[in-house]
C-alpha cells in the first residue's frame, strides 16, 4: 500500500487534490481511497487530505500517520504544524514553492531521506501560467506523478478531465504536465 | 326590525327576515344559497357519535368546514389532524367519526405531514386529491408554529384550518400564545394583582399568515357559518398555501353555556376582539363589517373566565383595557362603515 | 457500473435508482452531500417522477416523509446526530404507525459539546424507538444497504435507519459498484402499501389507543423485527443473487471460527480492525472478528453461534451510555446470557467524537484482552493526563469552569509545551 499525505490551507484544493489522485490510481486499475481530514470549512486554515492505494482492497480507515509521501501545498505550513510527522525514512516529499531546499530549510530531512526523494516545484507558478489562478493541485499531481511513478501523467491527466469541465480540465493539465516535464528535466537533486 | 339587504360578495345576496329573534331559517333561502350542512347528501366527513361536549364551537367549525372542502372538492380529501381536541373527541378507541381519509401524527407537525401527503398526490398524478391540515390554536400558534411557518413559506398546496378556542382544551384549560389578555386559564389564573392572561403578550397568527404572502387567509366564526363554508369553498378553489383561522367558542374553557356557543362568537365579532377579513398575497381584501357594535362587556360577562373582571371597581378598570384592543381592531381592519355604529 | 466516487454520491445515486416519490431534508452535517445529490438528480429529471422538499427543520422532514408514506408514496430523508433528536417525536411516531420510511444517518456525535465527527451516538439514541438499524461497513455496503432497506421497510411496514459513518465513509472517495436500473427493479417491487390514506376507501390512522391495547401494538412491532431477523438474511441472499456481491445480512465474521479471542463491532472501523486481526495472526495470536450489519433488531441468536466458543469478547464501540458504559457491549451481553461456560465480555467506547481509532492503538487494547482482561468499560486512547488535571482541579474550586474549555485549554497548553 502507498499512502500519500497532502497538506495545504483551504481554498488551495488539498481535498480535490487527494480525490484526483484516487482517481487517476483508480483507472490504472488500481485500488484508491482518499478522504480529507475533516474540520469547519474555513479557508486559509490548515487542511489535511489523505489518498491511499493498493492493488487490493484497502480496508483501513485510519488516517495516515506513517505516508510514504507527502505533498505540501503550502510551505508556510513547516512553522505552523509538524507536516513531516510519520514520514516513512524511504518517504518522498514534494513542496509547493520556487525556492530551493535550502531556503526551506528542508536540506536536513532531504539528508534523511533517499537521494531524489525531496523534491520542490513551483506549482503555484505553472498554475497561475496555465489556469489563470495559484491553485497548485494539479501541477503538483504532475510532479508527483514523476517523482514517485505511483501514477503515470496521464493516469493524473485524466482524472483531471473527470473532475473539471473541458477548458479548465485542459488548463490544469497543461500544469500538471509542465510540472511534470520541469520534475523529469531538473538536474539531479542533491 | 327591519329587512336588511347583507352584501357578502356579488354571488350571495341574502335577505334576512328578521321577526323578533336574530335568526334566518333556510327555507327562505333558494338552494343554491343554501348551506352545505343544509343537504341531506352531505358527506357528513364528520359524523355524528363523536364524544365532543355539549355546545362544543370546534365540532361545530369542523363539521361545517370539512363538509364544504368535501363539497369543493368531490370528496377527493385528505385530512391531517393536530393532536388536540378534535382529534381526540373524533377518534375515541375503538371508532372514528370521520368518513374521509385521516391521519393524526403528532401535536406540532400537522402542516407538514399535510406537505407530505400533498406531495404524493402530486407525484402520484393524483392532482384531484387536495389535503386539509386541521388543528386547535395550541397545535398551531405555538408548537406547531414552525412547521406552519415552513408549509406557508413554501407554497405547498395545503389549507390549513386552526379551530381557535383561545387556549389548550383537551390537556385542561391551559394557556396558549391565542389566548386573550385577561382570560383566566390553568396557567394564567384569576389571582394575583394581575388576574388572568398578561396584557401585551399574544400572536396573531391570521396576520403572520398574511405577512407570508400566501395565496389565501381568511378568519371566519361558527356565527357565520354560511360565510364560513363560503371562505372554505374559496380557499379549496385556489392552490397553494392557505390559512382559515376560524374562531369556537369552548363552553368548558370558556365558563360559558353550552347554549350560548354561537351567540358568543357572534358578540366576539360584534364588539370587535375577532376581526373577520379575508388577504390574499399579503393584502387584505375585504372585511366583514360589524352589523350591530357592542361594548366588549357584553361579550365578556357570559364567560367565567374573565368574571374576575367584573368583581370590583378597580377590575372593571381593565375591561377598558379589553375594549382598547377592540378600537384597535376595529380602525385596523375597518370593521365599521364610514357612518360609524349600523 | 464501477466508479471511483464519493461515498455520498454513490448512496445518492443507489437511492435515486430505487425510485423514492419523495425526498424532503434538512441539512447538516455531514448528510449534506447526499440529499445535494438527490436534488440534483431530481431536478434534472435523473430521478423521475419525484418531488423534492428543502424542509425548515429536521422535525418537519420526517413528519413530511410521514405524510408522504402514509398517503402511499415511497418516501426518504436523511439527518444525523442532533437532528435526529430534533425529528425524535416524529421518529417514534413513524415507526408506531407503521410506515416504510428509509433514512440515512449520517452517524456522528451528540452535543454537547458540539462535534460533527463521527460516532454512533445519534443511532444508538434512537435504537429503541422501534426502527430498523443497518450498520454499514463499507461505502459499497453503505449503497447497497439502501436498496435492502426499501425492500425491508416495504414488506414488514416499518422505516428503516441505515447507519454510514460520517465524514469516514460520506466523505470517502472510494470504488463503488452503481447498480443497474433493471436490476434494482428486478430486486424491490414498487411500493404497496398495507395501510394508505385515499379518498376512494377512507380510513382513520393515528387514533388513540388505551390500556387495553397498546402492549398488543408493541408487541406486534417487536415482533415484526423478530420476522425481520429471518427476512434481512434471505433478502441479502437475494441480492447477492441479483448484483452479485454479498452485502448486508445480521452480521458476518472474519477468521472467527477457531478464534479464542473475537472482536465485536459496528461499521467503519471493521475495516481497520481486519488489517489488525491479520496482522495478530501472524504473531500468531487466536483472535477473530464478527461485523454487526443489524443492530436492531439485534440478532441475539447468530450472535451467540458466533461468539460462544470464544473464550474473550472485546466490543469496540464508538458509544457511550453515561452512566453505564457501553451500550453495543451491554446488548453483545444479551446474546450470552444464561450460557454456560460464556466467553467475558469486554467492552471498548473508542472513537467519541470522531477520534481516529488507529491499528495501533487496536493491537495494544486487543493484546492486553489476551492476558490482562478489565472489568467495566476502557476508554481507548484516553487522555489521562487532562483528565487527572481537571478532576484535581475540580476539588479545589468550585467555580471552575466548563470542562470541555477547560480540557480543551490544558490541551493546547500541553501542546505549547510539547513544542517548546
Amino acid at each position: 500500500m502507498f499512502q500519500v499525505r497532502i497538506h495545504g490551507r483551504g481554498g488551495q484544493g488539498v481535498v480535490t487534490a487527494a480525490e484526483v489522485l484516487s482517481v487517476a490510481a483508480y483507472l490504472e486499475g488500481k485500488h484508491a481511497q482518499a478522504f480529507p481530514s475533516f474540520g469547519s470549512e474555513r479557508m486559509g486554515a490548515p487542511v489535511v487530505s489523505f489518498c491511499r492505494i493498493d492493488d487490493k482492497e484497502i480496508r483501513l480507515r485510519e488516517p495516515i500517520l506513517e505516508p510514504d509521501a507527502l505533498i505540501v501545498q503550502d510551505p508556510t505550513l513547516f512553522k505552523a504544524i509538524d507536516v513531516c510527522q510519520g514520514l516513512k525514512p524511504t518517504g518522498y516529499l514534494l513542496v509547493n514553492s520556487n525556492r530551493s531546499l535550502a531556503e526551506l530549510h528542508l536540506d536536513a530531512i532531504a539528508g534523511q531521506l533517499p537521494k531524489g526523494h525531496v523534491l520542490t516545484v513551483p506549482a503555484s507558478e505553472l498554475a497561475l501560467k496555465h489556469v489563470g489562478r495559484p491553485l497548485p493541485n494539479a501541477a503538483l499531481l504532475g510532479a508527483f506523478a514523476h517523482l514517485t511513478g505511483i501514477v503515470q501523467l496521464k493516469s493524473v491527466a485524466a482524472a483531471i478531465s473527470e473532475a473539471f469541465s473541458e477548458k479548465i480540465a485542459r488548463a490544469n493539465i497543461a500544469a500538471a504536465t509542465a510540472a511534470y516535464d520541469a520534475v523529469a528535466n531538473a538536474p539531479a537533486a542533491a | 326590525m327591519n329587512d336588511r339587504t347583507i352584501t357578502m360578495d356579488a354571488t350571495q345576496k341574502l335577505h334576512f327576515y328578521q321577526k323578533g329573534t336574530f335568526t334566518v331559517g333556510n327555507r327562505l333561502v333558494s338552494e343554491q344559497q343554501r348551506a352545505v350542512q343544509a343537504s341531506t347528501d352531505r358527506s357528513n366527513a364528520l359524523t355524528c357519535g363523536h364524544r365532543a361536549c355539549q355546545g362544543c364551537g370546534e365540532a361545530l367549525g369542523a363539521r361545517f368546514a370539512i363538509d364544504a372542502a368535501m363539497r369543493a372538492t368531490d370528496n377527493n380529501l385528505i385530512a391531517v389532524n393536530a393532536t388536540g381536541c378534535l382529534e381526540v373527541f373524533t377518534t375515541p378507541y375503538p371508532e372514528t367519526s370521520w368518513q374521509t381519509p385521516w391521519l393524526h401524527s403528532l401535536f406540532g407537525n400537522a402542516a407538514a405531514v399535510a406537505t407530505g401527503v400533498a406531495a404524493a398526490m402530486r407525484v402520484k398524478g393524483r392532482t384531484d386529491v387536495r389535503a386539509i391540515a386541521q388543528g386547535g390554536d395550541g397545535g398551531t400558534t405555538d408548537i406547531g408554529f414552525g412547521c406552519l411557518s415552513g408549509m406557508f413559506e413554501r407554497n405547498d398546496d395545503v389549507l390549513y384550518i386552526c379551530y381557535d378556542n383561545e387556549a389548550y382544551m383537551n390537556t385542561g384549560v391551559q394557556r396558549s400564545s391565542a389566548t386573550p389578555p385577561a382570560a383566566r386559564t390553568a396557567t394564567t389564573p384569576a389571582m394575583g394583582p394581575e388576574p388572568g392572561n398578561v396584557f401585551g403578550t399574544g400572536k396573531s397568527v391570521p396576520k403572520i399568515a398574511v405577512a407570508h404572502g400566501i395565496p389565501y387567509v381568511a378568519t371566519a366564526t361558527v356565527a357565520d357559518l354560511h360565510d364560513l363554508e363560503r371562505k372554505v369553498t374559496k380557499a379549496m378553489g385556489i392552490h397553494g398555501a392557505r390559512y382559515l383561522h376560524i374562531h369556537v367558542p369552548c363552553p368548558l374553557g370558556w365558563g360559558s353555556l353550552s347554549h350560548d356557543t354561537i351567540r358568543l362568537a357572534r358578540l366576539a365579532v360584534e364588539c370587535g376582539l375577532f376581526p373577520l377579513f379575508e388577504a390574499e398575497h399579503g393584502a387584505i381584501t375585504g372585511s366583514q363589517k360589524i352589523r350591530r357594535r357592542v361594548p366588549v362587556e357584553d361579550y365578556l360577562k357570559p364567560q367565567r373566565r374573565f368574571a374576575h373582571l367584573f368583581a370590583s371597581e378597580e377590575s372593571k378598570k381593565r375591561i377598558g383595557l379589553v375594549q382598547a384592543i377592540a378600537d384597535r381592531n376595529i380602525a385596523e381592519y375597518h370593521l365599521l362603515d364610514q357612518e360609524g355604529d349600523a | 457500473m464501477l466508479k471511483q466516487i464519493e461515498g455520498s454520491r454513490a448512496m445518492a445515486e443507489t437511492i435515486g435508482l430505487c425510485r423514492p416519490e419523495v425526498i424532503c431534508a434538512y441539512p447538516i452535517t455531514p448528510q449534506t452531500h447526499i440529499v445535494e445529490g438527490l436534488g440534483e438528480m431530481v431536478r434534472t429529471g435523473e430521478i423521475a417522477k419525484c418531488e423534492f422538499i428543502n424542509v425548515e427543520s429536521e422535525f418537519a422532514a420526517l413528519s413530511v416523509a410521514i405524510g408522504a408514506s402514509a398517503a402511499g408514496a415511497r418516501a426518504y430523508t436523511a439527518t444525523a446526530s442532533q437532528g435526529l433528536l430534533f425529528m425524535a417525536e416524529a421518529v417514534y411516531n413513524a415507526s408506531g404507525l407503521g410506515l416504510p420510511i428509509v433514512m440515512t444517518l449520517g452517524n456522528r456525535a451528540i452535543g454537547a459539546p458540539i462535534n460533527i465527527w463521527n460516532d454512533h451516538s445519534d443511532a444508538m439514541a434512537m435504537c429503541d424507538s422501534g426502527w430498523m438499524q443497518l450498520f454499514a461497513e463499507t461505502n459499497q455496503e453503505a449503497a447497497d444497504l439502501h436498496i435492502q432497506a426499501f425492500r425491508l421497510a416495504e414488506e414488514l411496514s416499518m422505516p428503516v435507519m441505515v447507519c454510514v459513518d460520517g465524514f469516514i465513509l460520506t466523505h470517502a472517495v472510494e470504488q463503488v459498484d452503481i447498480p443497474e436500473q433493471a436490476d434494482v427493479d428486478a430486486y424491490l417491487p414498487p411500493y404497496e402499501p398495507v395501510q394508505v390514506l385515499d379518498p376512494q376507501a377512507p380510513i382513520s390512522i393515528g387514533a388513540m389507543v388505551g390500556p387495553d391495547a397498546f402492549t398488543e401494538v408493541r408487541y406486534l412491532q417487536h415482533y415484526k423485527q423478530t420476522l425481520a431477523l429471518r427476512l434481512i438474511p434471505e433478502f441479502a441472499a437475494e441480492f447477492k443473487k441479483q448484483f452479485g456481491r454479498d452485502s448486508g445480512g445480521l452480521l458476518r465474521t472474519y477468521r472467527a471460527e477457531d478464534a479464542e479471542l473475537i472482536v465485536v463491532a459496528m461499521g467503519s472501523v471493521n475495516g481497520t480492525i481486519k488489517d489488525t486481526i491479520d496482522a495478530m495472526r501472524a504473531d500468531g495470536l487466536s483472535v477473530g472478528l464478527v461485523t454487526l450489519v443489524s443492530f436492531r433488531p439485534f440478532p441475539i441468536a447468530a450472535l451467540r453461534e458466533t461468539l460462544v466458543r470464544a473464550r474473550n469478547v472485546v466490543v469496540i464501540e464508538k458509544s457511550l451510555a453515561v452512566g453505564m458504559g457501553g451500550p453495543l457491549a451491554n446488548n453483545v451481553d444479551l446474546a450470552l446470557r444464561n450460557v454456560a461456560g460464556a466467553p467475558q465480555v469486554h467492552s471498548v467506547i473508542a472513537g467519541l467524537g470522531g477520534r481516529p481509532i488507529t491499528s495501533a492503538s487496536l493491537h495494544r487494547v486487543l493484546r492486553r484482552a489476551f492476558v490482562q482482561p478489565w472489568e467495566g468499560s476502557h476508554f481507548l486512547d484516553l487522555n489521562e493526563e487532562i483528565v487527572a488535571k481537571e478532576l484535581h482541579y475540580v476539588r479545589k474550586v468550585r467555580r471552575s469552569g466548563p470542562t470541555a474549555e477547560n480540557l480543551l485549554r490544558r490541551l493546547s497548553q500541553a501542546a505549547e509545551r510539547a513544542a517548546e
